[in-house]
């Protein structure tokens, strides 16, 4: 890490390189499959979940022990969740609604140690994110009602007049879904971790200035402990966000009539 | 661009000194002191412009070092110092594989979570929730067992009281009418026994009595005897009847 600059820990930098692809003769134009420390963090996160989730079922017990219980637990809490906003039909999206909230918890929660990387702090993988929901939201929409997904926009007990003006209101709120979903993860993660960084940075600037600079680092110190229990709070508040956003609208594919 | 800079500051270079020629040329009558003076200045100037140049061309070395790195970037997969005008999160370069390993991991992911985990987990839910159902179901049978062997036990009890009762009652009934045809024959037997006394005591009246008329005859005879002579014991004995009768 480079000193205190707040920013370099968004840094995507290359670990090693699987090689080029399609590259012309110059050895341009290709894509690198390059292995970053993103794609690490990536592969830590789905290891850590899909690791923890089957060796803790392994047992299969019927008096379930601690780990099978913590398993069991966030397998029930998605499960209420889908079904109390999408209903018992919405529990198709099951898999899809805790891969969501496990990837975003699980990268949030390796985004927290110190020198970690943040995968969520990456604008296109909140995005990427944001528009798999809204793509899953839209096809099985238009397959399941046809046009009748376009009701989603016309709210029923309207009088026609105020219509004119709700509709393009509702579409509009349509379209902002994507950006709102994958802006309010990256800015969340983007935010705290920069503050965070901000707040260490000065302990080790003030500490630099000698003993005053030391007794006046407790301040920042203080402060970087309460953040870091508020990003915990913030990583695991993110991931809820998500994934329940991610039910409403699955809601709004399932039943598109207000 | 630095290349043209280049080329364009040697042009510089080049006017000035034509300016100078010039200068000579327009003043022929000049001193050749004031001509060198001139001429210092001018080659000052060229070099002050040709510096001006290098610090534009050392400008355009940063701005180009941009496109250069991203190309580099491209090509080589490597980032250098000098990369930093970027916001990390907004570089595209990044944006390819980021993309790539976030598909191939959440695809991974979703793979594990839909075939493996979430049906294992799922079953295991359910196994647990038959089982208490299943025990739920066995406890609830065998309270309605117990329930139906209390009713039985009652119904037993309720039916052993009555039968009790019956035959209590039986056999009150029973020693009632005996007791009752002893006391009628008790009673009956008594009623004889009175009667039978009454005949008797009847019987030794009337033999009283009738000794009584014998023995007032006989006292008769005896006092009349006694009195004025004999008189037959038939004789009294009409008269006393006489008497009794009288």
């Amino acid at each position: 890490m480079a000193g205190t600059d707040p920013i370099s820990q968004f840094k995507v930098k290359t670990l090693f390189s699987f090689g080029t692809i399609g590259a012309d003769e110059n050895g341009a134009n290709g894509v690198d499959l390059v292995f970053t420390n993103s794609a690490l963090f990536m592969v830590l996160t789905v290891g850590l979940i899909a690791t923890y989730l089957i060796l803790s079922t392994r047992g299969r017990g019927l008096v379930p022990s601690r780990l099978q219980l913590v398993s069991e637990m966030s397998y029930e809490f998605i499960a209420n969740m889908v079904r109390s906003s999408a209903g018992t039909e919405g529990m198709k999206f099951f898999p899809l609604v805790f891969s969501l909230f496990s990837f975003i918890l699980i990268a949030n929660m390796w985004g927290m140690f110190p020198y970690f990387f943040a995968v969520t702090s990456q604008i296109i993988i909140t995005a990427a994110l944001a528009l798999l929901v809204m793509a899953v939201v839209i096809i099985y929409g238009v397959w399941k009602n046809g046009f009748g997904f376009l009701k989603l926009f016309v709210p029923s007990g309207i009088p026609l007049p105020i219509l004119f003006i709700v509709v393009p209101i509702e579409v509009l709120s349509f379209l902002s879904r994507p950006l709102s979903l994958s802006l309010r993860l990256f800015g969340n993660i983007l935010a705290g971790h920069i503050v965070l960084k901000v707040f260490a940075g000065f302990i080790v600037s003030l500490s630099a200035l000698g003993a005053l600079g030391m007794f006046g680092s407790i301040l920042p110190f203080v402060m970087a402990v309460a953040l870091t229990g508020l990003e915990f709070l913030v990583s695991a508040l993110q991931a809820f966000v998500f994934a329940i956003l991610t039910c409403i609208y699955l809601n709004d594919a399932i039943h598109p009539g207000h | 661009m630095a290349e043209q800079d280049l080329t364009s500051s040697s042009i510089l270079i080049a006017q000035a000194q034509t300016d100078t020629g010039n200068s000579e040329a327009q003043q022929p009558g000049n001193a050749a002191g004031t001509n060198d003076a001139v001429e210092e200045q001018v080659v000052q100037e060229a070099n002050d412009a040709a510096q001006g140049i290098t610090v534009v061309v050392e400008g355009s070395e940063v701005v180009a070092a941009d496109p250069a790195v991203e190309l580099h970037a491209e090509t080589q997969g490597a980032y250098t110092e000098q990369e930093k005008s970027v916001f990390p999160p907004f570089d595209s370069s990044t944006f390819g594989p980021q993309l790539f390993w976030l598909a191939l991991t959440f695809g991974v992911l979703y793979l594990l979570m839909s075939k493996i985990a979430l049906p294992r987990i799922g079953e295991i839910l359910e196994v647990r929730r038959d089982r208490i159902e299943g025990d739920l179901a066995e406890a609830e049978r065998l309270r309605q067992k117990t329930d139906q062997a209390i009713e039985a036990f009652e119904a037993e009890l309720a039916e052993a009281r009555a039968k009790s009762h019956g035959i209590a009652d039986e056999t009150r009934a029973k020693i009632k009418s005996e007791m009752d045809a002893k006391r009628r024959d008790v009673e009956a037997d008594l009623a004889k026994q009175v009667a039978t006394a009454e005949a008797r005591i009847l019987k030794t009246k009337t033999d009283a009595l009738a000794n009584v008329d014998q023995i007032a005859a006989e006292t008769a005879v005896a006092v009349v005897g006694k009195l004025a002579g004999k008189v037959s014991i038939k004789d009294a004995r009409v008269a006393v009847s006489d008497v009794v009768k009288g």
